[in-house]
């Protein structure tokens, strides 16, 4: 538990550090002020994996820790016994690293929609990919999908595509995409997704088992425990893949902030980037949604944080809404497996829990 | 050669009706062109066809003897800068980033800025006199202050062409004058081609060499403001009586609208 609270800490003195460098450099975004604030920000998410991995219910100290990490094959130099070398890389491990892909690509698609919608309340989920990623998952664990590999993120990763394919089929005039219609398609198709979410819960709760329940329940509030060696892959390669599609257009989305019109004035060619950019933050997001459930907030308040103490220019921007991101998943979810041990929390209700407060602060601080 | 030539333009949204209509001019280079017409006459349409942001149901636009259809939006938007009537910022961007936003055609997406573009956008902040707001969000800036960072954006982008989408619309007549001394100095000095929408027929007889009079998405009459801002004219185009008289010191046609009280008067005298 103290563990936890450490790391959440830790965030303070580095927000302090990259807010610094905002302070005395010139608002252009410059290759030096890029490299400087990512470094920063990449040690805090390897300080804060570090620590997580010491944090949980065996307690497993930091020296034979490290020892067992840096000399990983060599049997005769680690001194952790079977179990704690299990706990440490085939549980705790995987853990981390897909709570820092699920962080990062939250972030990074909140920033995206956020600035092609020019919407500060757009977020990862806004196009009813959490809705149609849950149906499909809700469903797979009713039928027992779970018994197969990469059952239930197999058909929650259907079920965002299909509903973003829906929502761009609504939105799409001839050739265009229309922001504003989009937006609302996506509204309208997530609410009646939770319609059809509450349908399947009240007609199962009563012949239904107690653990397909709870993992709907899980599901739902977001949980990163479930996911496997192969889903945890699965989502960092689209990840990785959205992120280079993303970053190479992080000028052009600088220029969509001003406006679609403005953004062709100064040689954008909009509606293709458009469609690229939506399409490759969709994918991030139903990569981290498929086997993680609909974790809320974070896609929300990262980009917004990121942006008050680093500015808009998103060729900055994305990177450290990506890198911050995971460092704050990885906290959420220490917290979430550490404050109720040896039970869990849905890791969901830790990022709603800490990030509905602290938005309303900043708003009330200062406007987003 | 004519830096613009607009070949028999017809434009129409969808399928109602035509916007714009057989409109055909030419914009040499170092020309100041002012574009009027009642609300809804095409004007911004215009701008937009130009632009190539609208294409065109009938005829072609030519930019240098190019039809702007077939080029890209980097290379449009090297050739052409448009100043629009105020910029709306849902994400808060100091005034050097909107200003190097004017270099963005001439980088490659993954290029950052060079010491090159730094220097061009520092010129074109101190010829706009922004230089010393470098620093300061846009959005705290008042309303004159954002239509110059504006123009140096525009400067930045290095261009032949400048568009003016009612630019002093929402400005005090000082910063209109102001405004749009600024671009017949760049027009002078650097021969650029102006291409100015307003709804000022004043402001624009007195910075445009030449006027274009819009009616119904066609054009109505073309020439020297003398020749075009003339009583008939305006009662033709504007269906409002006016009163047209020469200035004694411009020597430039100024109209005075009528009120209710005055328009009876002039009537029955």
């Amino acid at each position: 538990m103290s563990a936890s609270f450490l790391i959440a800490f830790l965030f303070i003195p580095v927000l302090a550090a990259v807010f610094a460098f905002r302070a005395t450099a010139s608002p252009a975004v410059t290759i030096p002020r890029l490299l400087k604030t990512c470094l920063i920000l990449a040690g805090l998410v390897i300080v804060v994996s570090g620590m997580s991995l010491l944090a949980g219910a065996s307690d497993i100290s930091a020296i034979p820790a490290l020892k067992a990490l840096i000399f990983r094959g060599r049997e005769g130099l680690s001194s952790l016994d079977e179990a704690e070398r299990t706990i440490l890389f085939s549980i705790r491990l995987p853990r981390i690293a897909f709570a820092c892909v699920v962080g990062a690509s939250l972030s990074m698609a909140g920033a995206v929609f956020q600035a092609l919608l020019r919407n500060p309340l757009a977020e990862p989920y806004i196009l009813g990919i959490s809705g149609g990623a849950a149906v499909g998952a809700i469903l797979g664990i009713l039928m027992g999908a779970s018994l197969i590999p990469l059952g239930v993120p197999a058909l929650a990763f259907l079920g965002a595509l299909l509903s973003v394919a829906v929502v761009f089929g609504i939105a799409r005039t001839g050739r265009k995409l229309a922001s504003n219609t989009l937006l609302l398609a996506g509204v309208i198709l997530n609410a009646f997704f939770s319609s059809v979410i509450m349908l399947l819960l009240s007609s199962t709760t009563l012949n239904s088992d107690i653990f397909s329940t709870h993992r709907i329940l899980f599901w739902l509030m977001g949980d990163l425990g479930v996911a496997e060696g192969r889903d945890i892959l699965f989502s960092a390669i689209l990840f990785l893949g959205s992120f280079g599609v993303i970053y190479a257009c992080a000028r052009a989305l600088n220029l969509m902030v001003l406006g679609e019109e403005t953004a062709m004035q100064l040689g954008v060619d909009v509606e293709r980037t458009k469609k690229v950019l939506f399409l490759a933050a969709s994918l991030a997001t139903a990569g981290a949604v498929a086997s993680s459930g609909s974790i809320g907030f974070v896609g929300l308040i990262i980009p917004h944080l990121m942006r008050m103490l680093l500015g808009s220019d998103h060729r900055l921007l994305i990177p450290a809404s990506v890198l911050f991101g995971a460092a704050f998943m990885v906290t959420a979810d220490t917290i979430a497996r550490t404050v109720t041990a040896p039970a869990e929390l849905p890791v969901g209700v830790i990022t709603a829990l800490c990030g509905a407060p602290y938005f309303i602060y900043l708003l009330r601080k200062k406007a987003v | 050669m004519a830096v613009i030539r607009v070949e028999d333009i017809g434009f129409r949204y969808g399928h109602d009706g035509w916007v714009l209509r057989g409109v055909t001019l030419e914009v040499r280079q170092g020309d100041f062109t002012g574009i009027i017409g009642p609300n809804g006459s095409g004007k911004t349409t215009l701008l937009r066809v130009i632009d190539g942001i609208l294409p065109p149901q009938e005829g072609a636009v030519y930019l240098d003897g190019v039809p702007v259809g077939k080029m890209k939006r980097d290379a449009v938007a090297r050739m052409i800068a448009v100043v629009p009537q105020e910029t709306a910022m849902v994400f808060p961007f100091a005034v050097q980033e909107v200003v190097l936003m004017g270099r963005a055609p001439h980088l490659k997406p993954w290029e950052f800025e060079r010491e090159r573009d730094l220097q061009i956008a520092r010129r074109a902040m101190e010829r706009t006199d922004t230089a010393a707001l470098t620093n300061r969000n846009m959005n705290a800036l008042s309303g004159g202050e954002r239509q110059r960072v504006l123009i140096a954006r525009a400067l930045a982008q290095e261009p032949g062409i400048m568009l003016l989408d009612e630019p002093t619309a929402f400005l005090d007549i000082r910063h209109q004058v102001e405004f749009f001394d600024l671009i017949k100095t760049l027009n002078r000095e650097q021969r650029l081609s102006v291409l100015a929408v307003t709804h000022d027929v004043n402001l624009a007889a007195l910075y445009c060499d030449r006027i274009v009079l819009l009616h119904n998405g066609r054009i109505h009459s073309m020439g020297r403001p003398a020749e075009v801002i003339t009583a008939e004219n305006i009662r033709e185009v504007y269906g409002i009586d006016v009163i047209v008289e020469k200035n004694a010191v411009t020597g430039l046609p100024q109209i005075t609208p009528l009120s209710e009280e005055y328009r009876f008067a002039l009537n029955s005298a």
